[in-house]
């Protein structure tokens, strides 16, 4: 036998899982499901979360709310501008993966996802001045109004794997809110990855979590779920899932933000490049009006 | 003793027709519905027959509001304005008229409707009329544009001030309105047609369509409606929500509450026993944000429950329009049962119930104030929404506590915090899921002033420049 | 159930720890419960009986620097007759004067059952030693008067100093022996209702046998939300004591329409036991003959000319 030359190295895969309350595991259903690229290469196994895995995040996201709607408006945005910063530093990672799942110029698309988390962040201590008021009641009283965030929210992340999951995740957790997102069906591993971002941002754990699987299984889980506030169906295509979830979200009364009508795909609610303007902010929050006397 | 003479309002301010049409076009038009009767809850005497609007009477009320949209919306907004400032003097005008109506046709107190609900009314719309022509400034963008034709469906509690709410911003913004009102109150909102038409408002603008539950599905679920705007309760709410699911329609939902009013040990007592007393008792308890629980800090719950007592013996239950009823009829004969049944209901769950004496009238619809103590957060009268003048006592010790038991409820309407301590306001106003916070005070309107819930109690807000925004496409 | 207060005026540290003890008083919410309750609408029978009530109330009053023994004669003529054409009319409670002029009312309503009260303690400011404050009201007393309507140093009460209100009321009260004792608050000076309701839980541990709210000479006087204050307090007083302490609105009531909220007042928060002269009373001079005005068109279905009722 002669001798050869060593073979190329082999690369060491990524296990790509879940991402509930700051932690990585894979779905405790145990399945997976084949990742492909636009090419129809094998990229990875993808966890594919069950309706446990859906419950789980939720109760994470229920508990990370008091801690995370309760930090200052400051501290968020730093957060949120922390995670632009770690996401600036894995430009070509995330590059690659766009490529993978064919997106067009994936640079330029990963600058444009940084660009949104640093826009989002500065909202964190300015949408209240926006969205509340002082308002002059006719009689002896102080009267203020304040946007909160809503609560838990439940997103169905768009198939526009890292700009279209950024713009829809950064507008919910920076008013306070905590979310559930299904990541693109098709190209989950960006959010995978973003998730790895998330956890080294200072990001608390359970803010966001970020699941991987069929929509078709999980969204209505999600638009059922009794302690979920609100609902943002960006991702759903299929307009009888789109209708079958606003139905069962109106069990609660969720805040539904339903995906864009196919007559406006170019506008904020679907174009992920345009100006998304503070439509995605304020469908997430609520209005507390405090009234108190004046008098001596 | 100080006996008070009885002191009528006079009914000869309002002239009820025997019966009453549908408002569709700028005219007075015959139902095809079954028409109805109403009654005055006080006394049971039917007040008027009403017709009832079925599908194709929604339909045509619904293609008269297309039709005028196009001009309405395209008129400029200083134009608009004028018609919802002429409405507001008009209501002005009659309002003590108003004012009789809606105490002989809801059973409220004639010094409610007089000095709550009817200058109210005027302010919304003279707040509105306000904005028709500024709402490039309104923060939604340079032009924004009216949403079409609004399905707006309202309760018995509050009958014109509801029809205010839904009709002043929906009209400054550009919209056309179909409006359904309870059909146990109709008669205030088809004077306010009769004022629609003297304010020589463009035909098909304001639609009236009278009815039962039917009426309003078939509102609400008529497709070229564009924007369905609705008060009443969580159940019909989540209907609503349901049937316009997959469409176009923009909603907005004012729901059901459960209050909590929360009482520390170092509030100015007087004052919060009449927030107590305002906040479950004002309107007969048929409001959506009364402070239906009473949290009081346990230190303090003998002295307040003696005192709060003491206040409810005074309280003088009656005929509505006598100017010094307190307490009036209780809506509808269904309402007073749900009412019962909530009660006895506390009674067997083991809580302890009190009424101050008070001679019920023998005819009508009606229900002492009440007062339940030793209730628990599982007690259904601790959980559920009684709309009537039930009041439940819970205690609690620390500001902690006070807040998760507020907070412990699938509603988030209003809540009431009482204490002399400004910083301890401010943590619970923050911690307090609901879209109003009373704070030394309770159950205060105006128009400026955002109000809506949080949670179950339904979203989207109505009042201030936040109201706007229900009614544009933004 | 009574507590005892005995120790709450042993210095000024225990007596601020009570008085600022005591519940808030949040001025919008009290002033629109007052709004509210002077809404009530009194017609007809109960018109009728509030009118005679509140004439039997009326502590008919002259403070003027220009009061003779002239004009205090024709005054009680008037409080024990206040309509000559119409004996029905019932006689006020008492009259008011200065110290120096009590024996001049004292002789004029001999045997008439009109109580001749007076304002002592260097009214209306208070402004001066214990030692003339105390000599100021025997002159009263020693000249025959029911009654001393005092007034609190509200100098001393701003600057906290509680315990020197405390006791020269005390030593008044004493100087009083067995004359009624009415405390004088100046509320207007007072600003807020917190305040007012210490001050009236002062007056009433000090002894008062009523609270009034005003000297008459300072705005605003005896507003309404002032006198629903007082009213709260002393219904609490008695319930903590057991001592009923009657209360004296002066100052700024002019018209039957005002007493009439002031007799709503009373009913609907203090409640039935202070509707009678020995526990309200209402100092004013010129709503007298609008209440008989208001009598007489009740009895005749006319309205009234002042021509017709006598200004004394």
């Amino acid at each position: 036998m002669s001798r050869t030359e060593s073979p190329a190295r082999l690369a060491v895969r990524k296990t790509y899982k879940l991402y509930i309350g700051g932690a990585f595991p894979r779905s405790e259903s145990g399945r997976s499901y084949a990742v492909t690229s636009s090419k129809g290469e094998f990229l990875a196994n993808a966890s594919r979360a069950s309706r446990k895995d859906a419950r789980d995040a939720v109760a994470a996201a229920r508990k990370a709310f008091g801690g995370w709607s309760g930090a200052t408006p400051y501290n968020r945005g730093q957060i949120l501008y922390r995670i632009a910063e770690m996401l600036e530093g894995r430009r070509a990672q995330f590059a690659a993966e766009l490529a993978d799942a064919g997106t067009k110029s994936p640079g330029d698309v990963v600058d444009a996802a940084v660009d949104r988390l640093v826009w989002y962040a500065g909202w964190s201590d300015k949408i209240a001045a926006v969205a509340g008021a002082a308002n002059p009641v006719a009689g002896p009283y102080l009267n203020i109004s304040s946007p909160e965030p809503t609560g838990v929210v439940a997103v169905v992340a768009p198939d526009d794997p890292l700009l279209g999951l950024v713009s829809v995740v950064a507008p919910v957790i920076v008013t306070g809110n905590t979310c559930v997102v299904v990541a693109s069906e098709r190209a989950p591993l960006p959010a995978v990855t973003l998730a790895e971002v998330l956890a080294t941002s200072d990001l608390p754990g359970g803010v966001v979590n970020i699941l991987t699987g069929s929509v078709k299984e999980i969204a209505p889980w999600l638009a059922g779920h009794m302690d979920v506030n609100a609902l943002d169906l960006a991702g759903v295509s299929d307009p009888g899932l789109a209708v079958a979830c606003e139905e069962a979200a109106a069990e609660n009364l969720k805040r539904v933000l339903r995906p864009a009508p196919a007559d406006r795909a170019a506008d904020w609610a679907a174009d992920w490049a345009a100006d998304p303007g503070t439509r995605r902010l304020t469908a997430f929050l609520e209005t507390k009006t405090v009234w108190h006397p004046t008098g001596i | 003793m100080f006996e008070y003479a009885p002191a009528p309002e006079s009914r000869d301010v309002v002239d009820i027709k025997p019966s009453y049409g549908l408002f569709i076009g700028g005219e007075f038009t015959d139902g095809t519905g079954t028409s109805f009767k109403t009654v005055n809850p006080a006394s049971e005497e039917v007040l008027s027959e009403v017709a009832s609007a079925s599908a194709d009477d929604v339909d045509r009320a619904v293609r008269a509001a297309r039709e005028a949209f196009g001009t309405w919306s395209a008129m400029p907004g200083s134009e608009r304005a004028k018609y919802l400032f002429r409405i507001a003097r008009i209501i002005q005008e009659r309002s003590r008229e108003l004012a009789v109506l809606e105490s002989l046709d809801n059973g409220k107190p004639i010094r409610e409707s007089r000095d709550v609900d009817l200058p109210l009314v005027a302010a919304h719309f003279f707040y509105y009329a306000g904005w028709a022509d500024k709402l490039p400034y309104a923060g939604y963008g340079p032009s924004p544009r009216p949403l079409g034709v609004a399905g707006q469906v309202i309760p018995w509690n509050f009958p014109l001030l509801m029809l205010a709410w839904k009709i002043a911003p929906a009209l400054a913004c550009g919209n056309t309105v179909v409006l359904k009102p309870a059909e146990t109150t109709p008669l205030t909102a088809l004077l306010f047609a009769e004022i629609c038409r003297q304010a020589d408002l463009p035909p098909g603008v304001v639609n009236i369509v009278t009815g039962a539950g039917e009426t309003g599905a078939a509102l609400v679920n008529h497709p070229d409606v564009d924007k369905v705007a609705f008060t009443g309760s969580t159940e019909v709410g989540r209907l609503i929500a349901r049937s316009v699911a997959g469409t176009h329609k923009k909603v907005t939902l004012e729901l059901g509450g459960k209050a909590a009013n929360i009482v520390f040990d170092d509030a100015a007592l007087d004052q919060a026993v009449e927030g107590i007393v305002n906040g479950i008792f004002f309107n007969q308890g048929h409001v959506c944000c009364a402070g239906s629980r009473l949290l009081v800090q346990e230190s303090i719950a003998e002295e307040l429950l003696e005192a709060l007592k003491r206040r409810l013996s005074t309280l003088r239950l009656g005929d509505p329009l006598d100017k010094n009823t307190d307490i009036g009829a209780i809506n509808s004969a269904a309402q007073l049962a749900k009412i019962r049944e909530l009660s006895d209901h506390g009674e067997l769950e083991g809580a302890e119930r009190w009424s101050p004496a008070c001679a019920l009238p023998e005819r009508g619809f009606w229900f002492p104030p009440t007062i339940f103590t030793g209730v628990a957060q599982s007690h259904r009268i601790a959980r559920e929404e009684v709309f009537g003048p039930v009041l439940s006592v819970l205690t609690f010790r620390t500001p902690a506590e006070a807040v998760e038991k507020a907070n412990n409820t699938p509603y988030g309407l209003s809540a009431g915090v009482w204490t002399e301590k400004g910083s301890r306001i401010l943590w619970m106003a923050d911690r307090l899921r609901a879209g109003v916070v009373w704070a030394n005070t309770f159950n205060r309107f105006d128009p400026t002033s955002p109000f809506g819930g949080y949670k179950e109690s339904g979203y989207g807000r109505e009042g201030g420049r936040h109201g706007l925004e229900a009614y544009l496409d933004v | 159930m009574t507590t005892s207060f005995a120790d709450v005026a042993s210095s000024n540290v225990a007596l601020r720890t009570f008085l600022h003890g005591l519940p808030g008083v949040d001025r919008v919410g009290a002033d629109q419960r007052a709004a509210m309750l002077g809404t009530r609408s009194i017609k007809t029978t109960a018109k009728a009986e509030a009118i005679d009530l509140a004439i039997r109330m009326v502590d008919l009053t002259t403070l003027e620097g220009a009061d003779t023994p002239g004009k205090v004669r024709a005054m009680c003529a008037k409080a024990v007759h206040p309509d000559p054409a119409d004996p029905a009319v019932p006689k006020v409670a008492a009259v008011c004067v200065y110290p120096d002029l009590v024996a001049q009312a004292v002789g004029a309503l001999a045997g008439s059952g009109v109580k001749v009260a007076s304002v002592a303690t260097a009214f209306p400011s208070g402004r001066s030693s214990l030692d003339v404050k105390v000599a100021d009201t025997r002159l009263a007393v020693e000249a025959g008067a029911d009654e001393i309507d005092m007034v609190i140093d509200r100098g001393a009460f701003l600057s906290g100093d509680y315990v020197k209100v405390f006791e020269e009321i005390t030593a008044i009260k004493e100087a009083c022996g067995e004359a009624h004792l009415k405390v004088i608050l100046e509320t207007g000076e007072l600003a807020t209702y917190d305040n007012v309701r210490r001050a009236s839980w002062l007056a009433m541990l000090a002894g008062g046998d009523f609270i009034k709210t005003s000297t008459g000479k300072v705005q605003p006087a005896a507003t309404f939300p002032v006198t629903m204050v007082m009213l709260e307090a002393v219904r609490d007083f008695l319930a903590a004591t057991g001592r009923a302490v009657g209360v004296k609105p002066a100052g700024g009531i002019r018209t039957t329409k005002d007493a009439i909220k002031m007799l709503v007042l009373v009913n609907e928060v203090a409640g039935d036991r202070w509707l009678a002269p020995d526990l309200f009373r209402l100092g004013a001079s010129s709503v007298l003959n609008d209440l008989l005005m208001q009598r007489q068109k009740m009895a005749t279905g006319r309205y009234a000319g002042p021509d017709y009722f006598t200004l004394d």
